[in-house]
């Protein structure tokens, strides 16, 4: 089996639209959650969500290519070019069948409300342009950045609701560990507008705490009333050691392992066993036990039910004595089908700047939180072997074993 | 509107909606070859019109036969005058 090397990151969030500035707004604890009026003139039950601000995609393509491309395509374009340029790698040296994309991503709604306005609007399917078709598949990001960036590997999108992202990192290295590629450019993205979460409003799972929409995301914390969506995209470059050494790459970090799981058991509600067996898959497939791991970037979204599972999964695993714990939702918001692949983003911009982040507006522990050394200061270290968890809507697991040597 | 006002909305018109140079727009460029359009970009050709002109263009084999922007003038100018 091939090791597997991080040689370049990329992030388009709230907290930022390069690795520079995200990395700032992690050490400072800043949260990047506004209130929305629109969603709370159209009714929504929370008007919270995480903004993306100085991100204009007119700068990134041209009008033609953007045609085919939602917001958070570009921006999954606009991070994979970040990682790219950090990875030192020139466009031809990725036009070949050993460089492939694999992103997480689980909806483009805003494509197929707008072209059934068109419809409707019009009569007919005349008024709809071409470009619909293409933005409104949830393998747009893969089937664009590939048209873009000219690789021609695997290319496909990982739909598994909010663990899409993480999967997609973990299906990369596997196919790299094999073997099956050299490198793969892989993250997830997530549209951030109303239409898409209107029924994510509905089934009350956000946060109605938005007096302060910066303290509204508080994982574990005992008061915690529900998630604030957001959004964006995260991108790496994974690729096969000996790949990396031979060109001379300055390598970021190693994906150790990836454990995956599934509950089998309710659409919405976590099992106590699912995440817990993909922590564990993880460990033993890295060969490490849990006192190797030094910090685990959590799943935990702030919903009351979310939270306590990982909790006990982690305590589980980790017994009396955890790891530094945090989730950085409370900054970011649940970024939903990105975050498994921007927890690993962050993860290795904390490693680059030498810092573990806050899990923020963590006041009071609950019964299962009060188990876990959640991190409440930036802790002013550098991760050095980090588990990133995730979890989907259908009790779908995943569970990555990062390490990172300065 | 004169035949000359047609062909500058037109080339105004397509000039905007697929970011190409004005000075391009001659009436021998060939859509593919020398504006880079494709058959995609034909779709939103049509849409564009459409809304420039306030017609329909639902002639679909008189505009899979068009080649160059002089053949999309003559389309145009032709259905005004039908229009009239």
């Amino acid at each position: 089996m091939n090791r597997v090397v991080i040689t370049g990151i990329g992030i388009v969030s709230c907290l930022g639209t390069d690795t520079q500035t995200v990395g700032e707004s992690l050490r400072l604890g800043r949260s990047g959650i506004i209130y929305d009026t629109k969603r709370a003139e159209l009714g929504f039950r929370s008007p919270l969500t995480g903004a993306i601000e100085g991100f204009s995609t007119e700068k990134v393509l041209s009008k033609k290519q953007r045609k085919t491309m939602p917001d958070f395509a570009v921006q999954a374009y606009a991070a994979a070019m970040e990682a790219l340029g950090m990875s030192g790698l020139a466009p031809e040296d990725i036009q070949n069948e050993e460089t492939g994309l694999i992103f997480g991503c689980d909806s483009s709604c805003i494509a197929a409300v707008e072209q059934v306005d068109l419809l409707r609007e019009h009569g007919g399917s005349h008024s709809i342009g071409s470009g619909f078709v293409f933005r409104s598949m949830t393998s747009t990001v893969t089937m664009n950045l590939n048209t873009l960036l000219k690789t021609r590997g695997a290319c496909w999108t990982i739909s598994s609701a909010c663990s899409s992202g993480g999967h997609a990192v973990g299906q990369a290295a596997d196919l790299i560990a094999l073997g099956r590629q050299e490198r793969v450019i892989c993250g997830g993205a997530q549209e951030v507008n109303w239409e898409s979460m209107c029924s994510f409003d509905a089934i009350g799972a956000f946060s109605t705490n938005f007096d302060n929409p910066g303290a509204a995301s508080r994982p574990f914390d005992k008061n915690r009333d529900g998630l604030v969506p957001g959004g964006g995209a995260a991108a790496l470059v994974l690729e096969g050691l000996e790949t990396a050494r031979k060109r001379g790459a300055a390598i970021l970090g190693e994906v150790r392992s990836y454990g995956f799981s599934s509950d089998g058991l309710h659409l919405s509600v976590p099992s106590l066993e699912g995440l817990r067996s993909a922590m564990e898959k993880a460990l033993k497939i890295a060969g490490m036990e849990p006192g190797d791991i030094d910090y685990i970037c959590a799943h935990a979204t702030s919903t009351p039910l979310g939270d306590a599972s990982e909790a006990q999964a982690i305590s589980k695993v980790f017994g009396p004595k955890t790891p530094y714990v945090s989730s950085l939702k409370s900054m970011t918001g649940h970024e939903l089908w990105m975050s498994g692949a921007s927890q690993v983003v962050y993860a290795a911009i904390m490693a680059r700047q030498g810092f573990i982040a806050p899990n923020i507006n963590f006041k009071e522990p609950d019964e299962h939180s009060e188990r876990l050394n959640i991190v409440k200061e930036t802790v002013e270290r550098p991760p050095r072997a980090v588990m990133c968890n995730a979890a989907g809507f259908g009790g779908t697991n995943s569970c990555l074993v990062l390490t990172f040597n300065k | 509107m004169t035949d000359q006002e047609i062909i500058e909305l037109i080339d105004n018109t397509l000039a905007n909606e697929f970011e190409l140079n004005i000075d391009d727009m001659i009436p021998g460029a060939v859509l593919k070859d020398d504006l880079g359009l494709d058959s995609l970009d034909r779709v939103d050709m049509v849409i564009v019109l459409e809304k420039a002109f306030n017609f329909k263009m639902s002639e679909e084999e008189t505009i899979r036969a068009i080649r160059t922007l002089g053949d999309i003038h003559n389309f145009v100018i032709g259905k005004k005058h039908e229009m009239q």
